[in-house]
């Protein structure tokens, strides 16, 4: 079953990310950029992309991290977890508070295959493939 | 999700703005997280106190606009500065000046300016079955597994939002079923491997690897060798290479006396973890050129008993290349009263207080590899800081610091 940790509605193309990432001390705030060098998607960027990842990880200052990135503008589209995350969520709901962003953060076990995705965290869903 | 009248009080306003807010985020993240009901904690520690940006500040500030104070006995993490030692500070001093902003708005708030990754060696520290809301994930992962009390991962905002209505919701390791191991790690190691300070690092960073968020059991631990300072590299590490919140040591940690009562009668996943494991932990985390640039220990911040353990390691000598302690300004105190602060700062170490070196410029820039004893540093150290790691024991990041070249001895 999916459940919705953050609402609203984006359209992206996913980055699916081989490894879980910490937004601490893995992506950098101003650019959106992977930063740490043993992650498998390291010098990719999250800017504007549907982040899938199995959970988050490492420190509790992600969703500080995830806040910035979206007040600058260079934030994910939308977030899919298989497992929820309250640091993440956290992250995102602020932004939404203070800046008015958007950024879905949905989780489920499902695949919605090829990309663009739609991830709706208002009806907790996902959908990919041929729209 | 049930509200008490008191929730539903702060949610509609009566108890200002800030409790407002604070209540309206909790209450979607228990939705979210199909929290049945908030409950009362009675601690707070707060990780958001630490700049990573303007939205930080925004919300910080928003909440002191609002009428903020905390309605429990709130501790603070580092932040980006030290206070007793500002000319350590080499960075940016508009980030100087906004991290200064951010941590002046939770004081305001009525946390207790305590700037500790620490918490658990402050005087006063929760104990076995105390609900309570704590940020950092080292102390998070501490809490848990060392002290007994309970706390989900809380991350930045939330922490504040927790101690702000002194409420989080019932979930996670703050129930029962939630503390219960997932999956057993049995030792294969050699006996004498637990009496070296590093593997409590490595078997933390592998187990991370392996757990995730889920909750390890550890089997093969020795009560007597797996000291609160050991458990504390072991969760840190874990804690920043999975998202590891718990564990349980069998033997060791006050809710696993036995396997059975660590995992509840529950079916667990099995993994060990043998000598080649820890060598791969160590390929992983130390990746050394052999130059020693600089030494940095005390990530987390180091207890009293380490600071005693260095000063007996380093008295009368003098180090040859720049070497920093991170510490808590109150455990500064104590090891100051002793005459402990002397010894250290006679033999050329710098010592960091209300900070840490990972997360701030301090260090400059460090030609050669940063050596350390500690698994945190080590993993986040070549992305934050840009430099090559050796992880070695306290006693031979020492003996290297002396020499002026790595020295790293057989145990």
């Amino acid at each position: 079953m999916s459940r919705s940790l953050a609402p609203g509605v984006a359209v992206a193309e996913p980055l699916v990310l081989d490894e879980p990432l910490s937004f601490w001390g893995g992506v950098d705030p101003a650019t959106g950029l992977i930063v740490e060098p043993s992650h498998p998607q390291y010098g990719e960027s999250v800017a504007g992309r549907v982040v899938v990842m199995p959970h988050g990880r490492g420190s509790s200052s992600s969703s500080s991290v995830l806040a910035e990135l979206l007040r600058q503008g260079v934030g994910p589209a939308a977030i899919v977890l298989r497992e929820p995350d309250s640091i993440l969520a956290i992250g995102a709901l602020v932004a939404a508070e203070l800046y008015g962003t958007v950024c879905p953060i949905v989780v489920t076990a499902e695949d919605p295959g090829p990309g663009p995705w739609v991830v709706d965290g208002d009806g907790a869903f996902v959908l990919g493939g041929q729209l | 999700m049930d509200l008490s009248d008191r929730d539903r009080e702060m949610l509609a306003g009566g108890m200002g703005e800030a409790v407002q807010l604070a209540m309206r985020l909790l209450v979607a993240v228990g939705r979210a997280e199909d929290a049945p009901h908030l409950i009362d904690v009675i601690a707070g520690h707060i990780d958001a106190c630490l700049f990573h940006g303007v939205a930080g500040l925004d919300f910080a500030e928003r909440l002191v606009a609002g009428g903020g104070e905390v309605a429990v006995p709130t501790t603070l993490n580092v932040s980006s500065l030290d206070l007793i030692h500002p000319e350590l500070y080499r960075g940016d001093p508009e980030t100087a000046r906004l991290a200064r902003r951010l941590m002046d708005a939770y004081v305001a708030m009525g946390c207790r300016p305590t700037w500790t990754c620490a918490p658990y060696q402050l005087a006063w520290r929760p104990g076995l079955g105390d609900q309570i809301a704590w940020g950092e994930s080292n102390a998070i992962v501490f809490a848990n597994s060392v002290l007994g009390a309970r706390t989900n991962r809380y991350g930045d905002f939330l922490d504040i939002c927790a101690a702000l209505t002194g409420r989080v919701p019932y979930t996670g390791l703050h129930t029962d079923e939630g503390r219960l191991g997932d999956l057993v790690v049995e030792l294969r190691l050699e006996d004498r491997m637990l009496d070296d300070e590093v593997t409590y690092a490595l078997i933390g960073h592998a187990v991370g690897r392996i757990a995730g968020v889920d909750v390890p059991v550890i089997v093969g631990l020795d009560p007597l060798r797996a000291t609160e300072d050991r458990l504390k590299n072991l969760g840190a590490a874990a804690a920043s290479s999975g998202a590891v919140a718990m564990f349980h040591a069998v033997g060791v940690t006050p809710e696993a006396p036995t396997l059975e009562h660590a995992l509840g009668g529950r079916d667990a996943r099995a993994h060990f973890l043998d000598v080649e494991g820890l060598d791969e932990a160590r390929r992983q985390l130390s990746r050394p050129t052999g130059e020693l640039g600089a030494v940095s220990v005390g990530t987390p911040h180091m207890s009293i008993t380490e600071l005693r353990e260095l000063a007996r390691l380093v008295e009368g000598r003098k180090t040859k290349v720049p070497f920093y302690v991170n510490t808590s300004r109150d455990v500064h105190a104590t090891a100051e009263a002793e005459g402990v602060v002397e010894v250290i700062e006679a033999a050329g170490i710098r010592l960091v207080t209300d900070t840490c070196t990972y997360i701030t410029p301090i260090m400059g820039d460090v030609r050669g590899d940063l050596m350390t004893n500690s698994g945190k540093l080590a993993f986040y150290a070549p992305a934050n800081l840009g430099v090559t790691v050796a992880l070695a024991s306290l006693a031979d990041c020492v003996e290297s610091a002396m020499r002026g070249e790595m020295v790293v001895r057989a145990k």
